[in-house]
């Protein structure tokens, strides 16, 4: 069954839903990046929830004028009209005021979001209004979605690509260094104003998919889980539009196959799924493999250590250092080196008298910056440079 | 206000200051910013010499940065006005290459050395403008002449202090400005460091840049600068560093908290 939904065989209603879903989160990872590089991701949450007022006004405006009032664009256009007056509030009180984003972000959106509510209850009261469906946009509602709603998607989503493509360096610019961006003369009020228009867009028209509770985890995740895997702005915004879609396209057939499952929410999911995954197992910044890495450093302390002490002469206290070197084979159980433990006690005591030599020595500045009391000095210095500090180690002993 | 500060004011004079401005690569006149209703920076007059290197010295909270800041258009003035070679900031910001203060920004933001540098030509290149060789061969020697080669392809956050400030420098440097603007590049960063950063400042300044640059160490004011600005809130004295960097104007400048002894007398003219 979900293998059909994958393939996009489960008949015209839920492959438009999950190609619309798969567009949605490729656009929505895409644009969420730099909101979450610019650290203002929970914006989008103010954005998303400030829609809600717009769709309710949009729709009781379009029954006061003889209309339906469940025209798909006139509510949109409802929705995007309240999320821009939200933002402004939003970038108003944090301008004006002394109140941190955060509080203005949760002043703007509990407000908002309660004004939604109450109208949202007004139109439930009017004839025209029972049928309305409007509870559709708080967790989304795929099952209507029409051909005219896929396209819109489709063509959204295009915009924001474009858009992304044109102005990724003063967003990425704007991101990483807002002073520097400024001093160089490109607009940081523009740039944000670009960013958040995007968003909005995002937001206006994944509203019927996953709905304004949930929009900001398709426009986070992704990013988010994106970061796990590189350390370039520009790989970030392909693999989050790569994590959206597949969130998107998954999530979608996964409920078309179960319709009893929201489409929304099980999007959402789908992208947590493959955040957990990121933030366990990815090779660089993942849980696991900085556990490993810190293991493997912490042996390598103490396996110096160890060893400076045997060259020394003096006794191991950690019983850490002695079970790592009594299992190389370097120290026997009560603590006595053996013969591969001696020769290598006496090549890290060589190795960190010429360390130390090196680093008192002014004219190699460089090569001392890479101390870090584990690196072989063979490593970073040359034969000639060694033997050279070599003759500096003996002369003194001669006197 | 000191008394001797006020004197009649000819029309030659007038006419001279007036000419030392347009020639100036960065001049500010009348800047005033204020966060709320206390001015960090008040009515600054500062006309910056060309092809040499001014340091901007006072104590904290003299509005040191601000003065940078406002004069770059980083953050917007209260009043005052910005000129760069005699014409508007706006058409001359190619100009001017900015090093804002290391703790400014993320170091763990996802980019790497090279990456950063080439965002000093991102206005060069504009919107769409591909990155070719040329830019790459400019980025990797602006970061030869801060010894950084090595960390190209580094993640920033693997840098140190003192590398970081380096890779800013190297942003700035391929820009490839006529001014140099710097807050605080010596904070924090190991002595090393500073040694390589005022190398490649002089050598900027000998081949007719100008740099300006605040500075907190007093004592290398007279090794490292041409001339200084002595700032707290306004302008307490400006000009050359052996007419200016006396000990009565840092008392003044430092409101007479200053203990000589931080002071080397061999290094303070006057």
């Amino acid at each position: 069954m979900l293998g059909d939904a994958l393939l996009l065989q489960l008949g015209y209603n839920a492959t438009l839903v999950t190609v619309g879903a798969a567009l949605l989160g490729i656009a929505a990872g895409v644009a969420g990046t730099f909101l979450f590089l610019r650290k203002r991701a929970l914006v989008s949450d103010a954005i998303s929830h400030a829609t809600l007022p717009g769709v309710g006004l949009a729709f009781v405006l379009m029954v006061a004028l003889g209309g339906d009032g469940r025209w798909l664009p006139g509510l949109l256009l409802g929705a995007a009209a309240s999320a821009a007056i939200g933002l402004l509030c939003v970038q108003g009180l944090t301008r004006a005021t002394r109140l941190g984003e955060d509080a203005a972000i949760g002043a703007v959106l509990s407000v908002f979001f309660g004004f939604g509510i109450v109208i949202l209850t007004v139109v439930q009261t009017m004839t025209a209004g029972q049928q309305a469906g409007l509870e559709g946009f708080l967790l989304g509602s795929t099952a209507g979605m029409l051909r005219g709603d896929a396209i819109l998607l489709a063509v959204s989503a295009a915009a924001v690509l474009v858009l992304v493509l044109i102005l990724r360096r003063p967003l990425e610019l704007a991101a990483f260094d807002p002073g520097y961006a400024e001093a160089t003369g490109w607009s940081l009020g523009r740039i944000d104003l670009a960013m958040m228009g995007i968003v909005l867009v995002v937001t206006v028209v994944g509203l019927k998919v996953v709905g304004l509770i949930l929009i900001v985890a398709l426009l986070i995740v992704p990013a988010v889980t994106a970061r796990f895997w590189t350390d370039r702005a520009s790989h970030v915004v392909i693999i989050a539009g790569a994590v959206g879609g597949v969130s998107g396209y998954v999530g979608a057939a996964t409920s078309a196959v179960a319709p009893a499952l929201p489409t929304g929410p099980i999007v959402v999911l789908v992208g947590f799924l493959l955040f957990l995954v990121s933030l366990l197992f990815s090779p660089g910044r993942g849980v696991l493999a900085s556990l490993l890495t810190h293991r493997r450093y912490q042996r390598r302390v103490h396996m110096r250590q160890g060893l400076l002490a045997l060259a020394q002469g003096q006794p191991i206290f950690e019983a850490l250092t002695r079970r790592l070197m009594h299992r190389a084979g370097l120290i026997l159980p009560d603590g006595v080196a053996t013969q591969a433990g001696q020769a290598a006690a006496s090549k890290a005591l060589l190795d960190e008298t010429r360390w130390s030599l090196v680093r008192a020595d002014t004219s190699f500045a460089a090569a001392a910056t890479r101390y870090d009391g584990l690196t072989p000095i063979e490593d970073v210095l040359t034969p000639d440079q060694l033997r050279d500090v070599d003759g500096r180690i003996t002369a003194p002993k001669a006197v | 206000m000191n008394v001797q500060n006020i004197h009649l004011v000819t029309d030659e004079a007038v006419a001279q200051a007036e000419e030392a401005r347009t020639a100036s690569p960065l001049a500010v006149r009348n800047l005033t910013v204020s966060y709320g209703q206390t001015p960090a920076i008040f009515s600054v007059d500062m006309t910056v010499r060309a092809g040499a290197m001014t340091a901007i010295v006072g104590p904290n909270g003299a509005g040191k940065s601000t003065l940078l800041k406002a004069a770059l258009d980083v953050i917007k003035p209260l009043a005052g006005t910005v000129t760069v070679f005699g014409e508007p900031l706006a058409v001359m910001r190619d100009r001017i290459a900015y090093v804002p203060q290391r703790a400014s920004v993320d170091w763990d933001f996802p980019t790497r050395v090279i990456d950063v540098v080439l965002m000093g030509m991102y206005r060069q290149l504009g919107l769409l403008g591909r990155v070719r060789g040329k830019h790459r061969a400019a980025a990797m020697d602006a970061l030869d002449r801060v010894g950084m080669t090595d960390f190209a392809t580094r993640q920033i956050g693997q840098l140190s202090g003192g590398q970081q400030q380096r890779v800013f420098l190297a942003r700035a440097l391929a820009q490839d400005a006529d001014v140099y603007v710097l807050d605080e590049p010596f904070a924090g960063i190991d002595a090393a460091t500073e040694r390589a950063i005022i190398a490649v400042l002089k050598d900027l300044r000998d081949t007719g840049r100008t740099v300006v640059a605040v500075h907190h160490d007093l004592a290398t004011v007279p090794n490292y600068f041409d001339d200084v600005v002595l700032l707290n809130t306004q302008v307490i004295a400006a000009g050359p560093v052996d007419d200016v960097f006396t000990e009565d104007n840092l008392q003044a400048a430092y409101g007479g908290r200053l203990t000589t002894a931080r002071v080397d007398p061999e290094s303070v003219a006057g």
